[in-house]
């Protein structure tokens, strides 16, 4: 298959390749980073290997332009994660973070770069109640478009309705689980709390281990269904398993972590992708095909079309139908059918009425 | 190459196919199919250098949306490479919608800048920076002062390079709203005005051309010597009041597009904006008064 956006796909995992790109690739370059919001990670990958001052000019402002955004956000994450640990250290329990604000804290190599619209963080169920308490106290509310929404995720997601601050506006994400409650794939979030290590000089902000960070990393490309994001998720995670690749015993300890958590699914599509698509030297042993049926195979093309469908140049004939084949199953798997069809129903009779609100 | 180098029974084409355009330091790629856009493209950016360009900073295009508003009640629709930030409008306000369509591609990405919310000119090597709050008269200071003989920089953002912190211009036309349309047409002869778009969010709309020179010397950048918080007043007497700079730097900040973003980048370079400059507040009811003023400011 021939690839739309090769060189934006060179440039990931081989900046230096940027300095020999000619005008005419990077206008291509640049509009296809823009639209998968990858302008910014370029940037630092740029800035990393000190190859600003052989790209053009006119280049290196457009990606500077987006890396002072992203910067500017990461250093609002910074400063939200303080006030969180102050407000949710009177719980006594972790307060697990997730993707973005994981990387941030950690100074990760996948924080570079790397646009946040919001923060996202795991708690036990049982600290549920009383960290929406704290939280609504300090001036996060929950934000619901109408009554329906707040039961759909009060009753069947892994999370709160979206929060957002009275006066900063930043969004958080609260999470008591890693997918929805009535997904078909149980996973155990009790697991990825225990294993999790203890962020220092916070009192109760915890990080995901390294291997989980990995695994939700993948869960969430493969299940929540953003994928006009997929390839700035599929870099993140290119990321994530750069400076493991070569480790002694990293792929049989990830597979077991896998296998305990029940995510062996997304790891596997993820692994494919980023072999196919990004060069990742994955041993044979450990990008074997999953047991059983067919739905597998089909799926590996489906994702690859679904993460390179952010841009015009990338996307294909084939791109509409991968993308309704993923909007299908992305609800397939957060629900069963009987609630899945109502929902869905609602959801388009709701669509309906506010076009035709939005004509008149 | 400039615009008014293309044959006009070119330009359509052109314009339709993707036209490259120059303004300061952007490369537009802008592609429409609508005669309003071709029209005002040929009257207000006559001087402008196009493409084709091989690097566009903003691929941008002014569309018909699908469906019945195609036909029905005719609609456009602005989009930045696919993505549209605004709402269609009727497709009689096609050029106006370009404008500010062009105008948030920059406020919103072109964070190599400072942006100040303000219009700024220069003359004598002088760059004056007017900050203005919305009916303060800006515009038609602005569009007075282009027309007597003053460089437009910019009528609505102003960038500052964060590498000297000096004046880039961007020499796109001034848009005018409302009476401030007559009042520059009555103003000076050699006023050239885009057609007018009625009952915008803004009311009505037209823009004023730039003048040559301001456009063939887009790339001079220019250095803030002056800050003017300008205000028409009606019956009002040319009365001229210095102005601190702390509360100075508070109006520009929080005007700015994108002073938070920038953090301390853009604290030391409106620090320094100011620390080059004198600032003071105007009154003034009658243009011929202010321009005056602004004459013996550059003397």
């Amino acid at each position: 298959m021939k690839l739309g956006c090769a060189e934006l796909i060179h440039a990931l995992t081989q900046p230096t390749s940027m300095a020999s790109l000619s005008p005419t690739q990077w206008d291509l370059l640049l509009r296809q980073a823009r639209a998968a919001g990858l302008l910014a990670r370029l940037a630092a990958l740029a800035q990393q290997e000190k190859n600003v001052d052989q790209l053009p000019k006119q280049a290196w402002h457009i990606l500077e332009g987006d890396l002072t955004f992203a910067q500017q956000q990461a250093t609002a994450a910074r400063y939200e994660l303080r006030l969180l640990d102050r407000t949710l250290k009177k719980l006594d329990t972790p307060v697990l973070l997730l993707k973005g604000g994981a990387y941030v804290a950690l100074n990760h190599a996948a924080s570079a770069g790397r646009f946040m619209t919001d923060i996202d963080i795991l708690i036990t169920k049982a600290h549920l109640q009383d960290a929406e308490s704290a939280l609504t106290a300090a001036g996060w509310m929950t934000h619901s478009k109408d009554a329906y929404d707040e039961r759909y995720y009060r009753a069947w997601m892994h999370e709160l309705p979206p929060m957002r601050h009275m006066s900063r506006h930043t969004l958080l994400d609260v999470h008591h689980n890693l997918l929805p409650e009535t997904a078909r794939i149980r996973t155990h979030p009790e697991q990825v709390l225990a294993s999790a290590h203890r962020l220092p000089g916070y009192h109760c902000l915890y990080v995901p281990d390294h291997l989980d960070l990995i695994l939700h990393s993948a869960t969430h490309l493969v299940y929540e269904g953003e994928w006009g994001h997929g390839l700035r998720d599929l870099s993140d995670l290119y990321l994530l398993f750069a400076p493991h690749v070569h480790e002694a015993g990293f792929w049989q300890h990830l597979l077991a972590r896998a296998h305990e958590l029940n995510l062996q699914n997304p790891l596997h599509y993820v692994l494919v992708q980023l072999q196919t698509l990004f060069g990742l030297s994955v041993p044979v042993a450990v990008a074997r095909p999953l047991p059983g049926r067919g739905v597998p195979y089909l799926m590996t093309p489906v994702i690859r079309l679904g993460v390179l469908s952010f841009h015009a140049s990338c996307r294909t004939w084939l791109t509409p139908v991968a993308e309704f084949v993923l909007y299908v199953r992305s609800h397939w798997l957060r629900m069963p059918p009987h609630l899945l069809i109502p929902h869905l129903l609602y959801k388009a009779w709701k669509r309906r009425v506010s076009e035709k609100k939005s004509q008149d | 190459m400039r615009l008014s180098d293309i044959p006009a029974a070119a330009l359509t084409e052109r314009i339709a196919a993707g036209l490259g355009l120059q303004t300061g330091p952007f490369r537009f790629l802008v592609q429409s199919s609508e005669a309003g856009v071709a029209r005002g493209l040929s009257q207000l950016y006559a001087d402008f250098e196009v493409g084709p360009f091989d690097l566009h900073d903003f691929h941008v295009s002014i569309r018909r949306p699908a469906g019945l508003r195609r036909w029905i009640r005719p609609q456009v629709e602005f989009a930045m490479d696919g993505f549209s930030p605004f709402i269609p409008l009727p497709a009689d306000h096609a050029f106006a919608q370009l404008e500010w369509g062009m105008n948030w591609c920059i406020a919103a990405h072109a964070h190599h800048y400072l942006m100040l919310h303000a219009a700024v000119l220069e003359k004598n090597g002088q760059a004056v920076i007017l900050p203005g709050d919305p009916g303060a008269g800006k515009s038609t200071l602005t569009a007075a002062l282009v027309l007597s003989g003053w460089r437009l920089l910019s009528d609505e953002i102003t960038l500052i390079d964060r590498d000297d912190g000096q004046i880039v211009p961007l020499a796109r036309p001034v848009s005018l709203k409302n009476a401030s349309i007559d009042i520059i047409r009555s103003f000076s002869q050699a006023a050239s005005i885009g057609e007018t778009a009625l009952d915008t969010h803004k009311g009505s709309v037209a823009h004023l051309r730039p003048m040559p020179d301001s456009v063939l010397r887009m790339d001079e950048k220019a250095q803030p010597r002056h800050i003017v918080f300008p205000r028409w007043k009606s019956q009002a007497l040319l009365t001229r009041h210095p102005q601190d700079k702390a509360s100075a730097f508070i109006h520009l900040a929080s005007h700015a597009f994108n002073y938070n973003l920038l953090g301390p980048l853009a604290f030391r370079l409106t620090k320094n904006t100011l620390d080059t400059c004198t600032c003071q507040r105007i009154w003034y009811s009658q243009l011929d008064d202010a321009l005056a003023f602004f004459s013996e400011l550059v003397a």
